[in-house]
């Protein structure tokens, strides 16, 4: 797998990888999500208790557990690159982290949105809420750090040990519920056994999930492209590329 | 693996492994204060590890199933008061278990209904003919994460009505 991996280490291979790859993602998130979102808000049926209110669910569902997920690929790649000191893994940790922040505000905007007319409060400070907001401030501090330092080794490392301190901060979302008298209710779709919930409620949010996953890979890729030319923006190769893409 | 590599991945482990140990150890210390609500039963009998019971006049959090049949409200204001017992599965409701009343006045959540969670915000109090109580000054509706239409609600026979208010009670808010 190694052998398989090294060639990706190289900033000109990844460029042109990310950019073969880019068409492909961005078609299937279109479809998927236009599939999902419509079938979703239009057609899937309304909750017995909840009403139309429920429909939030598709949107809040992706936003939060991909807030997490992204979190988790942060620090994969800040554990490559302080261990191997891949360079190419602090230009990705720094292309994610504005998604996931993004991603974090989009689930605590709808679920504040959600908890007004449900439970009846805009916010309250029980587990799950403060965790993932805790989650929002490690984004934010790991955006913080990536831009701080002039050298982008130095702040590729300060923010990879900062991505890596609240890695732990990722199973307490997850099993906050679990663990501890919350308002927020347990797991629908991520658990052992049968989601609770009907199929023709979970088809759309099948859709809508991979809809998100992908969209947030478009947005990587285009992220990492920047970053890897911002980075290497004195090697002949990008030079060679702007006169090509000029000259057009 | 050269030898400067894994020194590295030793130091980055043991960060890691050093830092989920301690706040593995901070959460099971704190994970008293991190519940949101004491459930009925935490209130009679006092927390299940510790003991830990709140006393009277101290200002909780309570959560628990709405009892049905319990819900008793006033039909010329907003003032309400009902009965909670402890979440847990299945639901069945015994007159044995635990219970406390909760008193409140003003507009319940959407989703306030028979059997449905709530936690309530309040003080502590004491009715010598029913037990503790709460004074509550917020209701919130818990809701659990089943979802499904209402065709198959009804078949499985779940009431979902939810509370509706004449004028009278409601002009009861403004004065």
């Amino acid at each position: 797998m190694w052998k398989w991996l090294h060639p990706y280490a190289n900033p000109e291979v990844s460029y042109h990888f990310t950019n073969k790859l880019l068409p492909w993602l961005s078609v299937l998130s279109a479809i998927f999500l236009s599939i999902g979102l419509v079938w979703a808000l239009l057609f899937a049926p309304a909750d017995y208790q909840q009403g139309h209110s429920f429909r939030i669910f598709y949107i809040h569902v992706p936003a939060a557990s991909l807030s997490m997920g992204i979190y988790f690929a942060m620090a994969v790649a800040a554990f490559s690159s302080l261990v191997w000191q891949l360079k190419l893994a602090d230009a990705s940790a720094a292309a994610m982290a504005p998604v996931g922040a993004s991603f974090t505000a989009i689930a605590l905007i709808t679920g504040a949105a959600w908890g007004k007319p449900m439970w009846g409060t805009w916010w309250i400070w029980d587990a799950r809420l403060t965790s993932e907001l805790i989650l929002l401030f490690l984004y934010l501090g790991v955006i913080a750090l990536h831009n701080a330092f002039e050298d982008k080794n130095l702040a590729g490392k300060a923010a990879g040990i900062l991505t890596l301190v609240g890695v732990i901060n990722i199973p307490i979302i997850k099993y906050s519920v679990d663990w501890w008298n919350t308002l927020h209710q347990g797991s629908t779709v991520s658990k052992l056994g049968k989601p609770s919930m009907s199929l023709d409620m979970l088809w759309p949010f099948i859709f809508c999930f991979i809809g998100f996953s992908l969209l947030v890979g478009v947005i990587i890729c285009l992220r990492f492209r920047n970053e890897i030319l911002a980075r290497n923006s004195i090697r002949p190769w990008v030079r060679e590329l702007v006169k090509n893409n000029s000259s057009q | 693996m050269n030898p400067r590599r894994k020194k590295r991945l030793a130091i980055v482990g043991s960060i890691l492994i050093g830092i989920g140990i301690v706040s593995g150890l901070v959460l099971y210390a704190l994970s008293q204060n991190i519940d949101l609500f004491f459930t009925p039963s935490e209130i009679t009998q006092g927390k299940k590890d510790t003991g830990l019971k709140p006393s009277v006049g101290q200002r909780i959090r309570i959560g628990g199933l709405v009892v049905p049949g319990s819900v008793k409200r006033d039909p010329n204001n907003l003032k309400v008061s009902f009965k909670l017992s402890d979440m847990a599965m299945p639901i069945v409701f015994n007159d044995s278990d635990p219970m406390i009343t909760v008193y409140y006045e003003g507009i319940l959540p959407d989703l306030f209904r028979e059997g449905q969670g709530i936690v309530a915000n309040g003080t502590l109090a004491e009715h010598p003919p029913t037990g503790l109580s709460i004074e509550a000054s917020e209701v919130l509706a818990k809701h659990d994460e089943n979802y499904m239409p209402a065709e198959l609600a009804e078949a499985a026979g779940q009431k979902h009505d939810k509370a509706t208010y004449s004028d009278k009670q409601l002009q009861s808010k403004d004065n």
